[in-house]
């Protein structure tokens, strides 16, 4: 990179913070940014540099680091930051992406990552504006009932109103739940992986980070140009659209339809309440807003609105809003046999008020369920009769799982992986390296996707996508399979590193992205990005392998094969087929 | 009345602010007409009006027939422009923040790196970027 210069030398600062000392410094690390772009590339990184590879996840060991990338505040829908630690659900690496404002927020107060290290000993807040880092006390927000309120009342006393992030966890994230997310801007969130468990260990209550600055760029007539090109393709493209109109809910009626939306625990697939929880049904019933992330013009981010008649009091009523999502219908909607909208709108409440990923929650609420059906658990395990469809149980169970009151709920508190191990129904138990299942049961690329993605995650490489691609076409072997979901998540690390929203993939191709990166003094042709992605998915493997990643371990829960995917019964012996051709790529690739 | 004054009688107008989602297009773009990429010369505002599932203020200049922000100014650094509205001489201007105190609409933003206020053109650029209607240019009546 000899020649290359960061044009904005404030990205290239890595802001350190020490929980324990409270103390903070700034290191200049331009040639981080320069080589990898940013956020995922950077973070594996300074994850590899600071994070030993014995630590627990849930001592102050563990480290956070927070990433964005050189697109972040100069182009649209470069609206995430990343974050890495030690999952404490997994207990391997842990990624999660969010939106809102903290992306651009962190750029405007001047950095281009911030590295969290050690624990406090009593909670605190951390508020960084103008150079500096603040370490407030949190103690009076510690045990607050609900995370949205730790937003209100942090709105108050921060500075740089409408250009900060306010991130915080709630009840779930300071009893360690290793499912708890952090909540930033109220309905956006680090949900997968259990970032809100890492914080409350480390008493960690919130981040609020701000402020306000230009961004040089080394073309400026050129780099004018080609937002305009961009931002025109953004909010003319007809996938953005979708985005827009109904959001990620829209996936609800079609994945039904195909028969790959994981029912009442994947014992079926395909819900009878489909339509009453529709996308289409939420806009027409519950939608009170569309708001979007700072610096995306999709705005694909919906609010309901929760309207409740006071039962002793005529004419009184409570007014409350609530973000909702594909995952979060499909976790605590179909997944649980919810078909009450207004129901599952207050169970998506509840488990936003405490600050648990919504995923996890309902895979763990559903594997419960069937748990308890089956009489591998008692009432005085569960305390309650869970019942599909029956929403006032679970969000009583939401609280259980919080509050802990007994060796099982301590127990669903690490996950479902642990819980099955206990007491049993691992058969049952939809999780992928320990990380409970998303919403796509389209198919191999979905499972395979889920179990061989770096994150588990099904944004990892798509492969619910590559699924409905086939359907009506001849499936590709478990192979090529292999080789398509490895290539899309290789090329995932440069839009990961960039930090750009994955809806925007479209638009965000190859010649784009090396077209975006000119006017920016960065030049990478399509080739060169593409090998850069490939380096990042390498070093990424790597630290994985460092922090016990089993490749021989990758196994799924038998339930994948019982149930029909569009593609009917999917065979043990393909999925079986292409794990062995992933394991032979891996070495082949780590070798190279 | 000559062309190049009717292109001078506009001026930047909120049409609903129900309609923004808070993207904040519209302030890179002003921001970008002046310099680079971020946000350090935006003149609109845009912040949530307590909460985002509340909706968002966006402040923009009112283009005032007899504005606050002149009155105070102790240089006469901000001149009135025909369409209302005021433009900054920077040559005068001193940076004592009076302008951004009298505004009741806080819609004199800041300019951190010359400390002087970033004053709204009404050049319209900002509305090209706002895709869900809540900006226009509106024409005043001179």
């Amino acid at each position: 990179m000899d020649g290359y210069r960061l044009v904005d030398e404030a990205l290239g600062r890595v802001l350190y913070i020490d929980l324990r000392r409270k103390t903070y410094w700034v290191r200049s690390r331009p040639e981080l940014f320069l080589k990898f772009l940013g956020g995922v590339g950077v973070a594996t990184q300074l994850l590899k540099e600071e994070l030993s590879p014995d630590a627990d996840p849930l001592s102050p060991d563990n480290v956070v680091v927070l990433a964005i990338g050189v697109l972040t505040g100069v182009y649209p829908t470069a609206s995430k930051v990343v974050a890495m630690f030690r999952s404490p659900l997994t207990g391997n690496l842990g990624e999660s992406h969010a939106g809102g404002r903290a992306p651009v927020a962190m750029r405007m107060a001047g950095f281009g990552a911030i590295v969290i290290k050690g624990a406090s000993e009593t909670p605190i807040y951390l508020s960084i504006h103008d150079g500096v880092v603040e370490f407030k006390d949190a103690s009076a927000l510690w045990g607050v009932r609900s995370s949205l309120t730790i937003g209100k009342v942090l709105r108050e006393r921060e500075p740089w109103p409408g250009m900060r992030s306010i991130m915080r966890i709630g009840r779930a994230g300071e009893r360690m739940v290793r499912y708890a997310s952090v909540i930033l801007e109220t309905y956006r969130h680090f949900g997968r992986l259990g970032l809100g468990a890492v914080w409350g260990s480390k008493k960690l209550k919130a981040v609020v980070v701000g402020g306000k600055r230009t961004i040089p760029v080394a073309d400026v007539s050129t780099y004018r140009r080609f937002y305009k090109e961009l931002f025109d393709e953004i909010t003319k493209s007809s996938v953005m659209q979708k985005y827009h109109d109904l959001g990620t809910p829209v996936n609800v009626l079609p994945l039904n339809k195909i028969g790959g939306l994981p029912t009442r625990n994947l014992t079926s697939n395909s819900f009878e309440g489909a339509e009453e929880i529709s996308g289409e049904a939420f806009a027409e019933y519950s939608l009170a807003r569309r708001v979007a992330c700072a610096h995306c013009p999709v705005a694909c981010i919906h609010i309901a609105v929760i309207r409740e008649r006071y039962p002793h009091e005529k004419y009184f009523y409570t007014t409350r809003y609530i973000g909702y999502d594909y995952e979060p219908i499909y976790a605590l909607g179909s997944m649980l046999g919810i078909k009450d909208r207004e129901g599952l709108l207050r169970l998506i409440e509840e488990v936003d008020v405490v600050g648990l990923d919504a995923m996890s929650t309902g895979v763990a609420l559903a594997w419960t369920t069937e748990a308890f059906k089956k009489g591998m658990l008692s009432e005085s395990d569960t305390l309650l009769k869970p019942e599909w469809g029956d929403w006032r149980t679970y969000i009583n169970m939401v609280k259980h799982i919080v509050n802990q009151p007994n060796d099982f709920y301590r127990i669903l508190a690490s996950g479902v992986e642990k819980a099955s191990k206990v007491y049993g129904g691992s058969e049952f138990a939809l999780t992928y390296g320990g990380n409970e299942m998303p919403g796509y049961h389209t198919g191999p690329g979905a499972h395979i996707g889920f179990l061989i993605g770096l994150r588990h995650s099904h944004l990892d490489n798509a492969g619910y996508s590559t699924d409905q691609k086939y359907i009506g076409k001849e499936y590709p072997s478990p192979q090529s399979l292999i080789e398509e979901l490895v290539e899309e998540e290789v090329w995932r690390q440069i839009l990961s590193s960039l930090v750009v929203c994955f809806f925007s993939r479209g638009v965000y191709k190859p010649s784009a992205v090396s077209k975006a990166l000119e006017p920016l003094g960065i030049r990478l042709s399509e080739e060169e990005l593409r090998k850069l992605g490939m380096e990042i998915y390498r070093e990424k493997l790597k630290l994985k392998i460092r922090l016990g990643y089993r490749l021989e371990e990758l196994k799924p829960p038998k339930r994948v094969f019982e149930t029909p995917s569009p593609f009917g019964i999917i065979g043990e012996e393909y999925f079986n087929e292409a794990l062995q051709h992933y394991r032979e790529k891996v070495l082949q690739l780590l070798s190279t | 009345m000559s062309v190049a004054a009717e292109v001078r009688l506009k001026r930047l107008v909120v049409v609903d602010q129900d309609l923004c989602v808070g993207c904040m297009s519209c302030m890179f773009a002003c921001s970008r007409r002046y310099v680079d990429a971020g946000l350090g010369y935006t003149a609109i505002y845009v912040r949530s009006a307590g909460g985002v599932e509340k909706g968002f203020s966006v402040i923009v200049c009112r283009a005032c027939k007899n504005p606050s922000c002149a009155k105070v100014c102790p240089t006469d650094a901000l001149v009135l422009r025909r369409g209302g509205g005021v433009i900054l001489n920077p040559n005068l201007c001193i940076g004592c923040g009076n302008c951004r105190a009298a505004c009741p609409f806080g819609a004199v933003q800041w300019n951190i790196y010359i400390n002087k206020p970033v004053i709204c053109a009404h050049c319209g650029y900002c509305v090209d970027f706002c895709p869900f209607g809540v900006l226009a240019l509106e024409e005043v009546d001179s």
